[in-house]
């Protein structure tokens, strides 16, 4: 294996990673509507990622800077080519975490819901165009010999890009849901299972779609079998997540949905490879794993480095959840001291 | 429309504005993040109260802030790529490797830690609780590091050759990046700064309840302890901006002649605190001028030669080809001055404090008391402001070029983004960053007068209770 290989290998882990954990945070933020009857209900929810959601979301910090050491090409034309999308992911992104903060600072409802309707933003659009951005990456978009991109915001909107954000804030809405069911006790426990489950079905459909729809641009591939063979794994461990939500084991549905986001994201980055962004305008635009990657010597030493910490980063982050593994419910809001 | 929006200026424009509104929180942050573990250990050792109750006003301090600073850190990251691809090209192979370190090492661990000492206060051992918060300062410090060696970079590049074929710089030696002479000296230098800061806002708060004669033996030590740390760090502040200077002599001698608005290369140089009319000496009608300070600081010597801008003009045009190669040279001048000024004059007020308050409870006359604890609430951004035209001087004083010697600003912007996008993205950051300034510094205002919580007996034997932490 190249070391490029690996590189690409490890830029997929740490959207993956990304996906996975922040995912549940945007579906507990777009849920707020869906499942919070009451002030009382929205706090739990909000607290049941209260002490993750800021880790959860370091994980596209570090996505982006593994990005820019590994493929230093690959991310100046797409941070540059997406401008207006990233810039709107910025814009709810901020808004969605000073609002967890802010939310509870004072006790007029009025308050309180102004930063709700934040963080169901700040939660929806960078599901949704996380969604349209990695859609349009695995499509391509027009992209000169300089590996300049020249796509309006409107350009990105195309039917197969529109799926692609659909589909992640499918994934992140049920994948929220599960995660609220095995974090909470009571009512907002059993409204979450029941929703997980009117969710699931149009949820598969759509899934499938996209997925349908992504093997499909890459018949001509050398290695369809392995976009399929993922493809599959997301779309049955999409199918096992709701056969365990049905039975009311949590825990196993959260890891079935896990399971189906991580897949369904390497889908993507399977049927990117050797490419990392293919040009839809000229063959000498497309950026390759070897002509976005970094020097020889860059690749390697920061090779060690993630060697070390990665290994380390899951293990205190296992932890974290450890400490915080039992279920909130309604009295635990009530009774605290605001 | 190309021509109105200029996309070079509005997107420096908006780089510097982000970067210095990151910059109120990353430094206290990292500052309050020291405050708070020091009560807290404070606490843990001799099992006073009041440290505990120190530890939560701080802490909640800290955690308003702390949003903001990763909320803001985000966009610093992105904005490499989104407005200055044709620099993330040029440079990625060197720049990204500490910013990943940085991710891969110091975010992580800072984001878990803040997560569990938020909501760890009655789920974790308390030495184990402890050790979170020391692990923030640490992930925090760490992460300021690696930041500062790829700005570093940009100032002094190291490590690194060029590759002709690709048309950029590529790493040699991580080592020699990490170790570059400037990070050396500039790492305490605003960690140090960072920590006046924190120090400052502990003492305004302290002054705040003095004043109203409440809370008087918490806020007594908050004092103290704020006021001692302020003039330790600005002495720690004084010995690493002297090494700094002399790294920037060696580096970039133009920053440093711009600094003083040096125009002809001179021996036994000496230092302006005050300068009427313009900078260039052309029209100097009034100066306050200390003999032979310039070359004591550029070179530790008496008479040592300061190199002038005009002499350092004429040696680039002919190691670069034709162009300005000077900065804004009134801006580098006074950011120089007030960095300094700013910086020195918070640390002697709080040295005068110091005095006035050594034993303990002065008896005064209470106009001057409350005249006293005005001034040290209304001091409290002195650090902050001096730390931000601090980097108002390293980076105007660094330009026409992004990486010193090696690329132009103007060469760095992404040619792909129209000026009207950037316009957008610019208005749309001033319009967020201004209201959350605003709700920002009401949150810390109102936490910082409700005072020091109450403890009650049994919240503070912690160990591994049932109770779940509910912080939002």
């Amino acid at each position: 294996m190249d070391i490029e290989q690996i590189w690409f290998a490890l830029v997929a882990f740490f959207f993956i990673g990304y996906f996975v954990l922040d995912g549940f945070d945007f579906g507990v933020g777009m849920a707020l509507p869906l499942l919070g009857r009451d002030d009382t209900d929205r706090r739990v929810m909000i607290n049941t990622i209260g002490p993750v959601w800021d880790l959860n979301e370091t994980w596209v910090i570090v996505a982006g800077a593994v990005l820019f050491a590994a493929f230093p090409e690959w991310y100046a034309s797409l941070f540059s080519g997406f401008y207006l999308p990233l810039l709107l992911i910025l814009l709810a992104l901020i808004l969605r975490g000073v609002s967890f903060e802010y939310r509870h600072q004072r006790k007029h409802p009025e308050w309180a819901a102004r930063f709700d309707l934040m963080i169901i933003i700040g939660s929806f659009l960078p599901a949704f165009l996380w969604g349209v951005a990695f859609a349009n990456i695995i499509r391509g978009v027009p992209m000169d010999a300089d590996h300049q991109v020249s796509v309006s915001l409107f350009g990105l909107l195309n039917p197969y890009g529109l799926l692609g954000g659909v589909t992640l804030v499918l994934l992140c809405l049920v994948h929220g849901m599960i995660f609220i069911a095995l974090k909470t006790e009571g009512d907002i426990r059993i409204r979450a299972r029941t929703s997980v489950l009117r969710f699931m079905v149009p949820t598969i459909a759509v899934v499938a779609t996209f997925l349908f729809w992504t093997v499909a641009m890459h018949v001509e591939v050398p290695h369809l079998g392995w976009i399929m063979a993922i493809a599959g794994l997301a779309a049955a461990s999409l199918v096992t997540a709701g056969l365990f939500s049905l039975r009311g084991r949590e825990g196993f549905a959260f890891f079935a949905m896990a399971l189906t986001i991580a897949s369904a994201v390497a889908t993507l980055f399977v049927s990117l490879f050797p490419n990392v962004m293919p040009s839809t305008t000229t063959p000498e635009g497309t950026l390759t794993i070897i002509n976005a990657s970094s020097s020889e010597y860059t690749l390697g030493v920061m090779l060690w480095v993630a060697l070390i910490t990665t290994p380390l980063v899951i293990g205190y982050q296992a932890w974290t959840y450890w400490v915080f593994r039992r279920r909130l419910g309604r009295e635990h809001i009530l009774s605290s001291a605001h | 429309m190309e021509e109105f929006f200029d996309p070079l200026a509005l997107a420096r424009w908006q780089f510097g504005l982000t970067t210095l509104y990151h910059f109120i929180f990353v430094p206290l942050t990292i500052g309050m993040a020291l405050m708070a573990a020091i009560m807290q250990t404070a606490w843990f050792r001799t099992k006073d109260v009041k440290y505990l109750r120190l530890t939560r006003l701080f802490g909640k301090i800290f955690l308003i802030n702390f949003a903001m600073g990763v909320v803001t850190g985000i966009v610093q990251e992105f904005q490499f790529g989104m407005n200055w691809s044709e620099y993330s090209r040029f440079v990625g192979d060197v720049f990204g490797a500490p910013l990943a370190i940085e991710g891969l090492a110091a975010f992580f661990l800072e984001a878990t830690f803040i997560g569990l000492w938020i909501f760890g206060w009655d789920k974790l051992p308390r030495l184990a609780h402890l050790l979170c918060i020391w692990m923030v300062f640490f992930a925090s410090a760490m992460s300021a590091y690696f930041i500062l060696a790829a700005n570093a970079f940009m100032q002094n590049p190291v490590g690194y050759s060029m590759n002709l074929e690709r048309g950029r710089a590529e790493l040699t030696s991580l080592w020699e990046v990490l170790s570059n002479p400037v990070v050396l000296a500039a790492f305490p230098h605003t960690i140090l700064a960072a920590i006046m800061f924190a120090a400052t806002v502990m003492i305004a708060v302290a002054a705040w309840h003095l004043r109203r004669n409440q809370h008087l033996e918490t806020m007594r030590t908050a004092l103290k302890a704020g006021l001692w740390t302020n003039v330790l760090a600005f002495m720690g502040v004084g010995l690493s901006g002297d090494q700094l200077s002399l790294a920037m002599v060696d580096a970039q001698p133009m920053k440093m002649a711009a600094a003083e608005g040096l125009y002809e290369t001179t021996s036994a140089a000496s230092f302006s605190i005050f300068t009427l009319g313009t900078p260039d000496g052309a029209s100097e009608l009034f100066s306050i001028r200390i003999p032979y300070l310039l070359s004591l600081l550029s070179t530790h010597t008496l008479d040592g030669e300061v190199e002038g801008i005009n002499d350092l003009q004429a040696q680039y045009v002919t190691q670069f080809g034709p162009g300005d190669y000077s900065p804004i040279i009134w801006i580098t001048y006074w950011a120089f001055r007030w960095m300094i000024g700013l910086g020195a004059f918070s640390a002697l007020v709080s040295l005068l404090m110091l005095w006035l308050t050594r034993k303990n409870a002065p008896e005064r006359s209470p106009l001057v008391q409350d005249r006293l604890w005005r001034v040290l609430i209304w001091t409290a951004p002195l650090p902050m402001a001096a730390s931000l035209v601090g980097w108002i001087f390293t980076e105007m004083g660094r330009q026409p070029w992004i990486v010193f010697g090696l690329m132009k600003t103007e060469a760095a912007v992404s040619p792909n983004v129209a000026g009207w996008q950037v316009a957008v993205s610019l208005a749309a950051f001033t319009v967020i960053y201004g209201i959350l300034a605003v709700v920002e510094f009401k949150l810390i205002l109102k936490a910082a007068q409700e005072g020091p919580p109450e403890i009650t007996q049994g919240d503070d034997d912690s160990a591994e209770s049932d109770s779940l932490a509910i912080v939002y």
